[in-house]
This record gives C-alpha cells, sequence and structure tokens, in this order.
C-alpha cells in the first residue's frame, strides 16, 4: 500500500508532537514554578529543575512497600502512558493529524478518569491511612470535577455540532470572530476544573506534604525513583494536556488548519506563546489565591459545575 | 445566523451573559463588603450594556441613561452604603438562611424556568434583543431569590437594588429604552428609595441594636 | 376647559405637599392640610361632572386620561383624602397629647399626606403605563415613613416588611410594564407614545398575545401586592396595624383601589389582545383565594386594627373577582363594592382609631364597652361594622349581592365558596365587635373632641346609596364598566 505523501507529512508531524509533548512538559512545569518564585521574590530554581528532578530519581534504587501488589508496581506506567496518550492527541498545532482522530471530548474525560482510578487503587494498595485518605479525597475532588468538565465540553461541543476535539477547534478557530458568551462562562469553569484536577492552590497544594490539606501528595508518598518520577512526569503531562485543551477550547487562533502545512512553524510559535501566558497566568492565580479548607473544595467546584451549565443554558438561549 | 450579529451587539450579549454571572455571584457571596463591590460591577456592565445599545441604535436618550447609570449605580450608590456600613460598623459575613449550594441550585432551576418563559419571546424578538429578555428575568429571579435568603437588612438592599439593575436592563438592552419620561422616574424613585432604605437602618439599628432582620419577626398572621 | 380642572387637581396637593414641607410644624398645619385636600377635593367634583357629561377625553398632549371608571376613582380618592384630613386633626391632636407624635413627626405626616394624594391621582389619571407605575412606587414610598411614624420596633418591622415586599412587587410589575412596551413597540412605534394606553387600546388586537400574557402575570403579580392579594398581602395587616389610623383608612380606603384600577386598565389590553377570558380569570382566582384566605384569618385577630386590615384584604378580593367575571353587570357591581368599602372602611378605621384612643390598647379583648362612655363612637363602630358585614339597608349588601348573583348565573361553582366565606368572615367580625360597643366599659375620656363627621358623612353616604341609586349615578357607573367590559 502507497501511502500518500501528505499522510506521511501527517504522521511525522504527529510524531514530532508525540515527542514534543513528552520532552516539553517539564519545562512547563518548571515555568510555572518558576513564575510563582518570582511572584514570591524569591529566585527559584530554575525552569530546568524539573528535568534534574527527573534524571535524578531514575538514577537511584526504587523501594516497594512488602505488600504493594501488581497494581502497584503497573500504575505509574499506567498513569503515565494515559497521560501521555491524552496530551499528545489533543491538536494543538494541527487540526488534521492522525491520532486527532481519537480525540474525542468523551473519550479524553474517560482517559483522565482510567489513570485516577488506578493512582486512587494503587494507594490503598498499600493499606496506610495516607494512602487512603488521598485516594478518598481525590475521588471527591474529582466527581465534582469530572461533570463540571464535561459540561464545559458540551458547551464548545454544542456550539460546533461534534464531540471530537479536531472539529470543535475547527469550528471555533475557522470562523470569523465571533463572541461566544457560552464559552466565557464555559472557560470560567474550566479554569476552576483546571486547578483541582492538577492538584494545585486553592484546592490542593502541590508544594506540601501537610496532612490536613495533601490530596495528590497523599496518594504518592509511597512511591520512590523511577515510580516516583513516572508519576510526576505524568503530573506535568496532565498539565500540558489541561493547558492544551484550554487553549484548543477557548483560544484555537492560529492553530494549522487543514492542508495548510505551511503556517505550522508560525502556529507552533503561538502555541509556544500560549503556553508560555497560560503558565504566567496559572502562577498569578495560585498567587493571589489562599488554600481553602478541604471542605470547602465541593463548593468551588460545584460552581465550576454551575458556570458550566450556566454556559449551555444560555448557548440555548442566545444560540451562540 | 450568529454570524450576521454586529459585534456590538455580540458585545452586549456577552454583557447580558455576565451580568447573569454577576447576579450569581452575588448569590454565593458571603461578604457584604464583596457583595456591595460585585453590586458596583453590575452598575458598570449595566452602563457599559446602555452605551452599547445607544451607539448601535443611534438612540441619544440612551446616553444619558448610561451616564446616569454609570454616576449613580457605580459611583454614588456604592460610596453610599460603603459608608453607612462603615458608619453602622457591620461588616460581618452575610448570613444565608439556606446554605449556599441549595441556593445555587434553586437559582439554576430559576435560571432554566425564565429561559423557558422567555423562549416564546426570544422567538419573536429578532437580532439584538434574542434572549436577552430571558437573562433579564433570570437576573430578576434571582435577585428576589438574594433577598429571601439573606438576613441583614443591608444585603436585602443590595438584592434590591440588584432587582432594579436587572429591571433597567431588561428596558435598555431588551427593548431598547423606555420613553425618557419613564425612564426619568424610574431613576428618581430607586435614588429616593435608596435615601428611605438609608433612613430605616438607622432607625433599625437604633431600636433593635442590630440589622438583623430575625428580629423583627413579631408579627405574624 | 378640562386641562385647567385637571391642572388644578393635581398641583393643589403637590403645592399643598410643598407648603407644609416648610410650614408642618405650625400650629395650623392641620387646617392647612385640610384645605388642600378640600381644594383638591373640589376640583375632582368639578372633573367628574365634566367628564361624566361629555365623555372619556384625553388632556396634555394626551398624557393624561380621563373616562368614566378612572374620573369615579378620582372623585372617591380625593373625597376620603379630604374627610380623612378632617378625621385626622383630632385624632393626631390626640395622638400627640398623649405624647406618642412630636411636632417633627406631624410635620413629616402632612408633608408626605400631601404628597401621598398627589401621587394617586396622577396614577389614576395618566395616560401612561410607565407613569403609572413610577407614580404607584412613589405612592409606596411616601407612605412607608407615614407607617413607621411611632418609630416603634414593630411599625418599624411593619414598615420595613411594607417596603420590602411593595418594592419587589412594584419591581415585578416594571418587568411587566417593560414586556408591555416591548410588545407594543413592535406595533406603535419606538417613542413616548407605545406606553399610552389609549393608544394601546386602539391597537390591542395587533398586540403579540404572547407577550402580553406573560406581561399580565408580572403586572397582576405586582400590582397585586399592591391590591393586598393573597399570597402576596402579608404587610397590609402589618402596615395596618402599625401605621396611625389616618394612614391606615387612606391605605385601605385608596391606595389598594389605584392598584386594583391599574390591574383593571392591563386587564382590558390583554384580553382584548388574547381574545379570551385569561386576565379575568386569573383575577377570578387570585380575588377567591383572597376572599377565602382573609375570612379563615379574621376570626384568629387579636388586634382590632389587623382583624379590619384582614376585611380589606377580603373586600378587595371580592372586588377582583367581580372584576374578573368581567360584563356590565358584574363590572358595575364591582365599581359599586369599591365606593362602599372605601367608604364604609375608612368610616370604620375613624371610629377604631378614636376607640383605641379612649382604651389605649389595639387589643380587642381590653376594648369594652364603648357605648358606655362614648355613645357616637360606639354606634359609629357599630354601623359601620354593619355595613361592612353587608346587612341592608346599607350599599355593601347591595353591591355583594350583585356580585353573588352574577356569580351564580356565571360561575355556579363559587357561589358556595364565597358564600361560606362571608358567613365565617360575618361571624368572626360579628362575634369581636359585638363585646366592644357593649358590655362593660374601662375607657377613659379623651383630652380633644373626637372628629365623628367624617364617621357618620361616610355611612349616611352608604346607607342612602343602599336605599336609592340616584340615576346620575348609576347613569355614570353603567357607563364606566360599559367601558371596561
Amino acid at each position: 500500500m502507497m501511502l500518500e505523501p501528505e499522510t506521511i507529512l501527517a504522521i511525522v508531524f504527529q510524531l514530532a508532537q508525540l515527542l514534543l509533548v513528552v520532552l516539553a512538559a517539564p519545562l512547563l512545569t518548571g515555568w510555572v514554578n518558576q513564575c510563582q518564585a518570582w511572584l514570591q521574590n524569591r529566585s527559584g530554581a530554575g525552569v530546568l529543575q524539573p528535568y534534574r528532578v527527573l534524571h535524578k530519581l531514575f538514577h537511584k534504587d526504587a523501594v516497594m512497600a512488602h505488600n504493594a501488589s501488581w497494581l502497584f508496581r503497573i500504575t505509574p506506567y499506567i498513569v503515565f502512558g494515559c497521560m501521555w496518550l491524552a496530551a499528545a492527541i489533543i491538536p494543538i498545532i494541527a487540526v488534521d493529524l492522525p491520532f486527532s482522530q481519537a480525540a474525542d471530548v468523551i473519550a479524553l474525560v474517560g482517559v483522565f478518569a482510567l489513570a485516577r482510578i488506578f493512582i486512587a487503587l494503587a494507594a490503598m494498595d498499600i493499606g496506610t491511612s495516607f494512602g487512603t485518605l488521598g485516594a478518598r479525597r481525590e475521588m471527591l475532588v474529582s466527581f465534582l470535577a469530572e461533570p463540571a468538565l464535561l459540561m464545559v465540553l458540551f458547551t464548545a461541543s454544542m456550539i460546533s455540532h461534534s464531540t471530537q476535539l479536531p472539529r470543535i477547534v475547527e469550528a471555533l478557530a475557522h470562523h470569523q470572530f465571533v463572541i461566544y458568551p457560552s464559552l466565557a462562562f464555559a472557560g470560567l469553569a474550566f479554569v476552576i476544573v483546571l486547578l483541582a484536577e492538577n492538584a494545585r492552590i486553592p484546592v490542593d497544594n502541590p508544594s506540601t506534604h501537610l496532612e490536613l490539606t495533601m490530596i495528590h501528595e497523599a496518594m504518592i508518598l509511597e512511591y520512590s525513583a523511577r515510580h516516583l518520577a513516572l508519576i510526576e512526569w505524568a503530573s506535568s503531562l496532565k498539565l500540558f494536556a489541561y493547558l492544551s485543551i484550554g487553549i484548543a477550547l477557548f483560544l484555537p487562533h492560529g492553530i494549522a488548519e487543514v492542508g495548510h502545512w505551511e503556517v505550522l512553524p508560525l502556529a507552533l510559535l503561538l502555541l509556544l506563546l500560549k503556553l508560555t501566558l497560560a503558565g504566567a497566568a496559572l502562577a498569578v492565580l495560585e498567587s493571589v489565591m489562599a488554600k481553602m479548607r478541604i471542605f470547602r473544595a465541593p463548593e468551588f467546584l460545584g460552581s465550576a459545575f454551575l458556570l458550566a451549565v450556566l454556559g449551555l443554558l444560555i448557548h440555548f438561549l442566545l444560540g451562540v | 445566523m450568529s454570524n450576521t450579529l454586529p459585534y456590538s451587539l455580540q458585545i452586549i450579549n456577552l454583557l447580558a451573559a455576565l451580568l447573569l454571572l454577576v447576579v450569581f455571584a452575588m448569590l454565593a457571596q458571603r461578604r457584604i463588603l464583596s457583595l456591595i463591590n460585585l453590586f458596583a460591577w453590575q452598575g458598570a456592565l449595566l452602563a457599559l450594556s446602555t452605551a452599547l445599545v445607544a451607539w448601535s441604535t443611534a438612540q441619544h436618550h440612551l446616553y444619558y441613561s448610561a451616564a446616569l447609570t454609570l454616576v449613580l449605580k457605580v459611583m454614588v450608590l456604592p460610596w453610599l452604603l460603603h459608608r453607612l456600613i462603615r458608619r453602622l460598623n457591620v461588616r460581618w459575613d452575610v448570613e444565608t438562611l439556606i446554605n449556599i449550594p441549595t441556593t445555587m441550585l434553586v437559582g439554576i432551576a430559576l435560571v432554566i424556568f425564565s429561559f423557558n418563559l422567555a423562549a416564546p419571546i426570544s422567538q419573536l424578538a429578532e437580532g439584538i434583543t434574542r434572549g436577552l429578555i430571558g437573562i433579564a428575568l433570570a437576573c430578576v429571579l434571582l435577585s428576589l431569590l438574594i433577598m429571601l435568603t439573606r438576613r441583614k437588612a443591608v444585603t436585602q438592599v443590595v438584592a434590591f437594588l440588584s432587582l432594579e439593575n436587572s429591571l433597567f436592563f431588561a428596558a435598555t438592552s431588551a427593548t431598547q429604552g423606555m420613553p425618557l419620561v419613564v425612564e426619568f422616574g424610574i431613576a428618581l424613585d430607586v435614588l429616593v428609595a435608596t435615601f428611605i432604605f438609608g433612613i430605616f437602618f438607622f432607625q433599625i439599628r437604633e431600636t433593635f441594636d442590630s440589622l438583623d432582620i430575625t428580629n423583627m419577626e413579631k408579627l405574624k398572621e | 376647559m378640562i386641562d385647567i380642572y385637571l391642572l388644578v387637581l393635581l398641583l393643589t396637593p403637590l403645592l399643598g405637599g410643598g407648603l407644609l414641607a416648610v410650614f408642618g410644624s405650625r400650629p395650623w398645619a392641620a387646617e392647612l392640610n385640610s384645605t388642600m385636600s378640600g381644594a383638591t377635593f373640589l376640583a375632582a367634583v368639578a372633573l367628574t361632572l365634566r367628564v361624566v357629561d361629555s365623555g372619556p377625553q384625553v388632556a396634555f398632549n394626551e398624557q393624561f386620561f380621563i373616562d368614566q371608571f378612572n374620573v369615579f376613582l378620582v372623585a372617591l380618592t380625593a373625597f376620603v383624602a379630604f374627610t380623612t384630613s378632617l378625621f385626622s386633626r383630632p385624632y393626631m391632636r390626640i395622638e400627640q397629647h398623649h405624647g406618642k407624635l412630636s411636632t417633627g413627626m406631624l410635620h413629616l405626616y402632612y408633608s408626605m399626606y400631601q404628597l401621598f394624594s398627589f401621587t394617586m391621582l396622577v396614577a389614576l389619571t395618566t395616560n401612561n403605563m410607565g407613569i403609572v407605575w413610577v407614580a404607584m412606587e412613589a405612592a409606596t414610598l411616601t407612605t412607608v415613613l407615614l407607617v413607621s411614624l411611632y418609630r416603634t420596633p414593630s411599625s418599624l418591622e411593619a414598615a420595613w416588611k411594607y417596603f420590602i415586599l411593595c418594592g419587589v412587587g412594584i419591581a415585578l410589575a416594571l418587568f411587566g410594564t417593560i414586556l408591555l412596551y416591548f410588545a407594543s413597540e413592535r406595533v406603535l412605534g419606538e417613542g413616548g407614545n407605545a406606553l399610552l394606553w389609549t393608544h394601546l387600546n386602539q391597537v390591542k388586537g395587533e398586540l403579540e398575545p404572547t407577550v402580553l400574557k406573560l406581561a399580565f402575570v408580572f403586572l397582576l403579580v405586582g400590582y397585586g401586592t399592591k391590591i393586598g392579594l393573597v399570597p402576596l398581602h402579608s404587610w397590609l395587616p402589618d402596615a395596618h396595624a402599625e401605621g396611625p389610623t389616618p394612614v391606615s383608612a387612606v391605605l385601605s380606603g385608596l391606595l389598594l383601589n389605584v392598584a386594583l384600577c391599574a390591574v383593571m386598565r392591563s386587564k382590558v389590553l390583554v384580553d382584548g389582545s388574547l381574545g379570551t377570558h385569561f386576565a379575568g380569570d386569573l383575577m377570578m382566582g387570585f380575588g377567591l383565594l383572597s376572599v377565602v384566605v382573609a375570612a379563615l384569618f379574621l376570626s384568629r385577630q387579636k388586634d382590632i386594627k389587623r382583624m379590619f386590615a384582614y376585611s380589606s384584604i377580603e373586600h378587595m378580593g371580592l372586588i377582583t373577582f367581580a372584576f374578573g367575571m368581567g360584563g356590565a353587570v358584574a363590572t358595575f357591581a364591582g365599581m359599586l363594592h369599591m365606593t362602599m368599602h372605601s367608604l364604609v372602611k375608612s368610616a370604620i378605621f375613624f371610629a377604631v382609631g378614636h376607640a383605641v384612643q379612649k382604651s389605649g390598647t389595639q387589643q380587642m379583648e381590653h376594648i369594652r364597652g364603648l357605648l358606655q362612655v362614648s355613645p357616637t363612637v360606639g354606634w359609629g363602630l357599630a354601623l359601620g361594622t354593619f355595613a361592612i358585614l353587608g346587612m341592608p339597608p346599607f350599599g355593601v349588601f347591595a353591591s355583594e349581592f350583585l356580585i353573588i348573583t352574577t356569580a351564580m348565573h356565571e360561575y355556579p361553582w363559587s357561589t358556595p365558596i364565597l358564600l361560606v366565606s362571608l358567613g365565617i368572615a360575618f361571624a368572626a367580625i360579628f362575634g369581636k365587635i359585638q363585646p366592644i360597643v357593649f358590655g362593660e366599659t374601662n375607657a377613659k375620656p379623651l383630652p380633644h373632641p373626637p372628629a365623628l363627621i367624617p364617621v357618620f358623612a361616610h355611612l349616611l353616604i352608604a346607607l342612602i346609596l343602599g336605599l336609592y341609586m340616584p340615576p346620575y349615578l348609576a347613569d355614570w357607573y353603567r357607563e364606566a364598566a360599559a367601558l371596561l367590559g
């Protein structure tokens, strides 16, 4: 079977995206941390710090609890795989890449859910109280965040009449510029979900191990060395994936359209710019907010759901 | 369909949606000071949308309404309310009768209800007004909900003013401006009402030593 | 010509409000108040004669519109406002003597009283549905400070409730008005004319029915709060019980009517547009509910002014029901009942006010044996109660009889409900008033002679109209009823 040159090109670019995301994700995390450091008047560890951490962790010997089962062992690989897949199939530089066809929004939410299930199961596998506590809190947060995320995605789907992420991006980016009030609501809701799902302030704090507040960190306390490295890397990928979804839904302009490979360098540059800005904005957002009590989290996420529903309703009412 | 709308109308739609958002934020708000600030924001959105309607429909008298809104509802009233709560020294949290998440759910139900109610009207209206009546109605009902679920007199007043804002939005944006004499009459009434509210605050506080209206539940049946 | 009468009618109370705002503390403020109200009444009479003779007309570039229906309310309003001002002169002096009111409070009372008359007359005569709203809101604002005049905790509570509830109600009415404008501007075009009732009435067939339906619901709920229709009535008993008695009398006798007039104007438009009986049905429903609920609450009252406030809700419900039924006879009966209720209820409040001053309490169990100390107040209250309960030969009997027979004819299912409710109300009020009028006394004499001329003047008119309806009046009412359809 002979492949069209177009198709080959598409596959090449897809592979490039695959590599790009997995390599660039820690950089994004590093950038967010660096911005935060600047905002707190610290000099910070530099944007490359996550790579150093990963490097260090990969060279250590893994220690594992005696009663750890196979589930505990394979979880880091599954989580890493899920996140990599998610980040790789989201159309961020071009809408017409081969894997993008799989980027159905509901499937995407499912991929995130799969990773979450495994990490929560692994946390409970050891049987320490922290792991169970973290898993339970994680489930509480995701139980509230997931419907909100789905509503956000549905709002975008209603506008573009498709649940395929490439089609949504196409519809939003390639029309003449239209203001969508419903997307404004969805955007706000998405920011809240993003904060909650990526264990950021005000729902969780990634840089603390305080037992009263930690959620994500409590689940991965038992991991060490290469397992921990994979999970950290997966977290970076998750943040990358979420920011990519955000960009795809709310700022898709400038992405390479179908059959317009020549704008790809420009699209890449724009993506870099958008990610830089989004990361900085995230850091600012985290700096101005205070960590909320865990019992307030349901309310916070409830408002995300509410906003998303409002967006959907407004879409129905206004027709845009 | 949506592509045919000029940008000014799209922005009005966006402002309408934001207005609804502000009312929801007021519904969720626990602190009186933030409530007043949100009210000022609401006024600003209102002034902006009124000015936009004036510009896009070339009705010059709406500029006066916009200016009046800006002065009255963004500056004077919030300033008065700030002053008032400083004078009365009431900066505590708002106590709600129902907890906030439940209120929000009721709020969503109200929005669905009013959108449904306004749907036949939205079908009638062409272009600009499409849907704005529904949003205005939702804002009216949500302000009523704030009024019903709050205990403090100040909060009730802010809710009342927000109710009035929603009505004003309906009058300017949805119907592109009521006759001028009516608008001035409405503005005058609101101003007088606010002063009377102020008088009341002092009388109530003098008499009950608090602005909590749960003190005022002696009269029944 | 009509312009001049109207100008005098509206400017006199406005001028009075201005004058009393300056001179309200002078000893002759009460007389000035009565004079201004009297002048207003004279202007109203002149206007009425003119309009009844020559039919509906517009004035001042169509901004005002007078027909037989609203001129009837103008006359009634001006008359009761006048007699109430006569009553309030000795009443307020006694209150001042008892130390309940200061001169400053009286100052506020007099100026607000005139402004209140002004806003009501504007609401009645204006042709612009938007101005109706503005005037109604202004009427709320002028009375809210009167309700809290005594500055007691319960009067403040009543005034706050009145303010908030009526504010909310009136806001909903504004939404209804906006919807009305929304419907009319596509027929009449933008600008000032789109809210003029006469214009709307001409094109009512072309107005969009769905919008008008929604608009009427909001208008009815909004102005219905003012009328005191159940379930929006809860401010009414508080405001009546806690405010000064003259204010209770004008609230009950006048403000409720004015709100009902606004609803009637909307009803004519909406039913004309829909071609159905939608608005009428809604009014009948609310009216009937008010009659039933108010009758049930009557027997539980301990405060005499609250009890008569509930009686006002009951009667306003009955009038709303009658207007809702529509048709020449029912509307005629409704108008007659409106007249009777305004006259008799204000007379009752006058008598009750003096009775309360004599015994020093509003609790009915402590007011006893009025006939022994003051036969005039006692008889006034007794006769007023007879009248309001619909005893022949008073006019209330005639109007209630007309309403019920019409209901029997048109909506037979409603007759037993009405009859039972009226029966319950009768038993409740009669049982409570009887020992107050008769029985052993505990009352004290008053420092000033009570004002009883207004009481007996009102009752006399009610009696005469019950026995004999002059053809002039009957024709006038009939024409008004025909206008409303």
